[in-house]
């Protein structure tokens, strides 16, 4: 098989400032050179590489863009193969353009993933690193990013591998008893097994339980603001992206009734919902509203539900707590508007009517007392417990907490086995499961859709 | 043709008539093959040069698979068996394994008498010295006296008798087997037909003269009350003797003491061998070096048959010189003044890379030229067989056009230890053992028939009459475990005796239980729940048996066949055969070496290649998919 050029726009199709497209094949010199002239009238030059040439894009005699064009020789590049990169100005129109002309001169459209596959099949990064490229693609936040980089380096691979090594030890044992009983002993080898088999239980469930933090680390809280009509919930929201040290996102996808946004405050990721007010009412439209917000809340992992302080609790508010109780929701309960209070101790809301603890905050949207603490508050909750970033392996991939579990059932059958009396032979057959299912996370076995189902997650140009 | 030479036209020469030769010979005659079988003895026809057993560990489940397809050597050891045990047996059913002491010379008489009255079949006695090749094909052989066998197929089932040479001490004598004639011709033929050839080495252990054994002080053996016959075609009570015993005694600190001290006269240890031997059949000189904390070693001592007070020494293979021999032997219990009859002896012989051969048994690059058992690099009697009777029914198969058979690893023991020759480059003679069976719980000897005689009979092989009653068995298991899957157990005084005398708790008010769900309690059995079990018919043991095993371990049967199904996954991946890799990039140099040389038929027996690893076959697998939608689209193109 001889592989073509291809050639994609490597940066994100949004206004920014440079866009760059990537070309990579045996052609892409050709190819560039058809389009591109340095400010003498020059080409890029195959003999030398790693440089970068200011110069033009024509096309059909017009200059179409000014560019900068980077030159990779093979094998000394991302895919191992001749690479040009264009970084042109941003902007989703331009970049469009310069891709067609890139395509017009002889690149093909790379399909989605297909640079990684080309740095796989020439050897340059293995399917853990191809896989990890996604998760650093697809990070918002540093907290991500360090953790796809961590596997990267190999934190998972390493712990993984630790746990096969307790497994492939004891089934080795086994085996070697069944083919040669007089040198090796199997009596009570169960009995034997069984504390280290439990502590791999442990081990997994440990690392399973990463993996909600480690979506939390990827994907970010799924965080809603709830509350009564002119609670300050809008106000909330504003507040929060008006905090100096949170980043802001914008997020398309506006709901009717629902306002969303991605805020990022130190190593975690906010995708805040703003619901409509929530009351007892007649009104059809606001009805919609109030289920709206019901719904958001239920899908949150994390629900602000915000009280203005300056008047008592009705039933609305009852109705409210209940529903939140009720659904097992995580919440926070801001008692706002502390700046319109007489004075600081005055405690004109009281949440604790029964012998209930709630995690209560003051908070005033209009003088941002208590913003910061919030989300420090929220950041807290969020990455303190057994889980501290820095040192601990943080399961994010959805497919290796899905073979954990998998290795996990495996490992309670051979506890079940050994419970139940059964002969040592048995075991093996959970106990390779279990290694083989490890064995997939770390690529130190393989499966038949695995690598199909790796490079089917990457976007276009990566 | 020449008047000078004898020259005679067959469909199939055999060169070899040892326990590989004979099922090849038959199989291919069997099926139709005017066939010819080679031998430098005619006397040794299926000899047995080693131990005086068939079967043991792993080695059972190959003789019942065999049995099932049409094989010859159950039916044989059923006839000429003198005591019977089954292995294991406190261990799960996947690997309880049959294990039958042979009478030697009866196991040979026997063999012959079949072979003699098969019809199309002679046998030849004569050393083979060349393999005619043309045009890529094989075309006949020639022997040393100058005769020509043209024929279409060759198999070859040379044992260790290729350059064959019996070692112990400074003795060394360029014989085969006891003595037998090597055959110091054929491998320089197959030398020149670009054919690589390996040096193996085997040993062999004393043997005793009985009468100077005092068994009085070793423990007995007896043979199993229920003697279960190795052929699917018998039922125990056509095969009942009165059975012979074996013993049981030891090695102690002396006789590694003496094995120690004189480890330099050893010719494996002073390098005088340079053959490799099999780690899992060691010489007990190396089981002494190997576990030196060990204070005694098992040593097994068997009747090498009826007809003789000759005794086998099982487990005390040895290449010691002769006065050291003596000194080790006469330190056990019952041997103090043992006189030997035989020597010990370790025998090299010349050997194929069997990775040259298609998981057919047939070489890449010669069509219609085989090769059957120690040839291979395999070790053992049951192993060469196996391979025989494959090899013979394929030559056959593919002779009459019709399409040949490979067994893969999730059908039978066969199909492992095929796949492993001809896939992993083993460094030392090959011994089938249960750990290299992935899918071991389906793969049990018990259930060979199930597994394997319908491929016997649709090949041709296994006689209609076997396949009948198989059929009834078959279908009298499914009917049974659908019973006991629909019976109902109820909660009555009666029951929850019976289940209080077996140490199994009763059943609760209003809560009924089925048949099925009993079984598979640790305490209960099928068997064990007759007495409650009203509407039960007398079935087969057979039936019995399958019914029990199939229920009691439904849990862990089910998993294992989701694993079979994960590995028919990659088993389907073909490779195209003449697939380049040099073109691959990310595979890695020695990946790409032996994917050339070994030429995978699919991802699934790439992956198994040593040297071979992961990543390798993840490039290989996104690299074929890409290569088969290029090609895919190509071909929608030109369409």
């Amino acid at each position: 098989m001889t592989n073509d050029t291809i050639a994609a726009i490597a940066t994100g199709l949004t206004t920014s400032g440079i866009g760059i497209v990537r070309i990579s094949g045996p052609e892409s010199y050709e190819i560039i050179n058809r389009i591109f002239v340095n400010k003498n009238g020059g080409s890029v030059i195959l003999n030398k590489p790693n440089r970068i040439h200011y110069g033009f894009i024509n096309v059909s005699r017009e200059t179409l863009d000014e560019v900068l064009v980077m030159n990779m020789r093979a094998p000394h590049s991302f895919t191992g193969e001749d690479t040009i990169e264009i970084d042109c100005h941003g902007g989703p129109l331009m970049m469009k353009r310069m891709l067609e002309a890139v395509i017009d001169a002889g690149a093909r459209l790379a399909e989605p993933g297909e640079f990684t596959k080309r740095a796989f099949l020439n050897g340059r990064i293995d399917l853990a690193q191809a896989e990890a490229v996604i998760d650093v693609i697809n990070s918002t936040n540093d907290s991500s990013i360090k953790a796809s980089v961590a596997q990267l380096k190999g934190s998972v691979s390493n712990k993984v591998r630790e746990l096969r090594e307790e497994l492939i030890h004891a089934t080795a044992f086994i085996e070697a008893a069944l083919d040669d009983p007089e040198h090796y002993e199997l009596d009570n080898y169960g009995d034997e097994i069984m504390p280290k088999l439990t502590s791999l239980h442990k081990s997994i469930e440990e690392l399973v339980k990463t993996y909600k933090y480690g979506r939390f680390v990827r994907e970010g809280i799924n965080t809603c603001i709830l509350g009564k009509p002119n609670a300050g919930k809008s106000s909330l929201l504003n507040a929060i992206l008006g905090e100096e040290r949170a980043i802001v996102t914008d997020v398309a996808g506006t709901t009717r009734d629902a306002i969303k946004e991605t805020v990022t405050y130190k190593n975690i990721t906010l995708n805040i919902v703003d619901t409509a007010g929530v009351r007892e009412t007649e009104d059809k439209v606001e009805r919609i509203g109030v289920e709206i917000a019901y719904k958001e809340a239920i899908g949150a992992d994390l629900v602000l539900y915000v009280i203005d302080s300056t008047i008592p609790m009705d039933e609305s508010d009852k109705r409210i707590i209940e529903f939140l109780e009720a659904n097992g929701l995580k919440t926070l309960y801001l008692l706002n508007k502390t700046d319109l209070l007489r004075s600081k101790n005055e405690d004109v809301v009281d949440l604790c009517g029964e012998n209930v603890s709630r995690e209560t905050l003051k908070i005033s949207t209009v003088t941002g007392e208590g913003i910061s603490e919030l989300l420090e508050k929220i950041h807290d909750m969020y990455t303190d417990g057994s889980i501290t970033e820095n040192n601990q392996v943080v399961i994010t991939s959805e497919r290796h907490v899905e073979s954990l579990r998998k290795a996990d059932k495996s490992i309670c059958n051979v506890i079940e086995s050994i419970e139940a009396g059964l002969p040592e032979d048995f075991f093996t057959i959970d106990l390779m499961d279990a290694y083989k299912e490890l064995g997939l996370i770390i690529g130190e076995e393989t499966e038949e859709d695995l690598v199909n189902r790796i490079f089917s997650e990457f976007c276009m140009g990566k | 043709m020449s008047e000078n030479i004898v020259r005679e036209k067959y469909d199939t020469v055999v060169v070899g008539a040892g326990h590989a030769g004979v099922e090849a010979a038959l199989a291919s005659a069997r099926l139709g093959l005017k066939t010819i079988m080679f031998t430098v003895s005619v006397d040794s026809i299926a000899m047995m040069p080693c131990n005086p057993n068939i079967g043991g560990s792993s080695k059972g489940h190959l003789v019942c698979e065999l049995d099932a397809l049409g094989g010859e050597m159950g039916r044989n050891i059923d006839k000429t068996y003198i005591q019977s045990r089954m292995l294991n047996e406190s261990k799960g059913p996947a690997v309880h394994s049959l294990r039958a002491q042979a009478d030697k010379q009866a196991y040979i008489k026997e063999m012959r008498k079949t072979l003699e009255n098969t019809p199309g079949l002679k046998i030849r006695q004569a050393e083979v010295a060349e393999i005619l090749v043309e045009h890529g094909k094989v075309c006949g052989v020639k022997t040393v006296s100058g005769a020509i066998y043209d024929c279409e197929r060759v198999i070859l089932c040379t044992g260790v008798y290729l350059k064959a040479r019996c070692i112990y001490g400074e003795v060394s004598e360029y014989t085969g087997p006891n003595g037998l004639k090597a055959a110091n011709h054929l491998t320089q033929s197959l030398i020149d037909l670009g054919i690589a050839i390996k040096r193996f080495k085997t040993g062999t252990p004393a043997r005793v003269d009985g009468r100077s054994v005092d068994f009085s002080k070793m423990q007995v053996q007896h043979g199993d009350e229920f003697v279960r016959p190795f052929s699917f075609s018998n039922e125990p009570e056509d095969i009942a003797i009165k059975q012979a015993d074996c013993y049981l005694t030891y090695t102690n600190e002396e006789t590694h003491r003496i094995i120690r001290d004189n480890i330099d006269r050893s010719p494996l240890f002073s390098g005088a061998i340079e053959g490799t031997g099999p780690r899992y059949c060691p010489s007990i000189e190396d089981k002494v070096m190997k576990f030196p904390d060990k204070e005694r070693h098992q040593i097994f001592v068997e009747p090498e048959g009826l007809y003789t007070n000759e005794v086998y020494l099982s487990g005390m293979s040895s290449s010691m010189p002769e006065d050291v021999q003596y000194r080790m032997i006469r330190t056990m219990p019952g041997f103090e003044n043992a006189d030997i009859v035989r020597n010990a002896y370790a025998i090299e012989y010349d050997c194929i890379d069997a990775t040259q051969l298609k998981a057919t048994l047939e070489f890449k690059n010669i069509g219609g030229l085989y090769s059957a058992g120690q040839i291979n690099g395999s070790s053992g009697y049951e192993e060469a067989a196996v391979q025989g009777l494959m090899a013979g029914m394929n030559a056959a198969l593919s002779f009459k056009g019709e399409d040949e058979i490979v067994l893969d690893r999730s059908q039978a023991y066969i199909g492992v230890l095929i796949d492993d020759l001809v896939t992993k480059e083993s460094a030392e003679p090959y011994r089938m053992m249960t750990s290299r069976a992935e899918y071991r719980l389906l793969l049990r000897q018990d259930n060979a028939d199930l597994r394997l005689s319908e491929i016997g009979n649709r090949a041709g092989l296994l006689d209609d009459e076997t396949f009948e009653k198989y059929l009834i068995r078959k279908r009298e298991i499914e009917e049974e475990i659908t019973r006991m899957n629909e019976t109902m157990v109820g909660v009555c005084a009666e029951n929850n005796e019976f289940l209080a005398a077996h140490g199994s708790e009763p059943l609760k008010e209003g809560h009924g239980i089925k048949m099925s769900d009993l079984i598979k309690r640790p305490e209960l059995d099928y068997d064990t729940l007759a007495p409650i079990d009203k509407k039960r018919k007398p079935l087969n043991w057979r039936v019995r048996e399958q019914v029990n095993i199939s229920i009691k371990y439904e849990g862990y049967i089910k998993r294992q066949q989701i694993q079979v199904e994960q590995f028919k996954k990659l088993e389907s991946r073909l490779i195209p055969e003449d697939f380049d890799y040099g073109v691959l990039n990310g595979l890695r140099i020695e990946a790409k070496q032996k994917l050339s040389k070994i030429r995978p038929a699919s991802i699934g027996q790439a992956q198994r290649i040593s040297g071979v690893s992961p990543a390798d076959i993840n490039v290989l697998m996104v690299y074929l998919e890409q290569f088969n939608r290029q090609k895919g689209n190509a071909e929608k193109a030109q369409n």
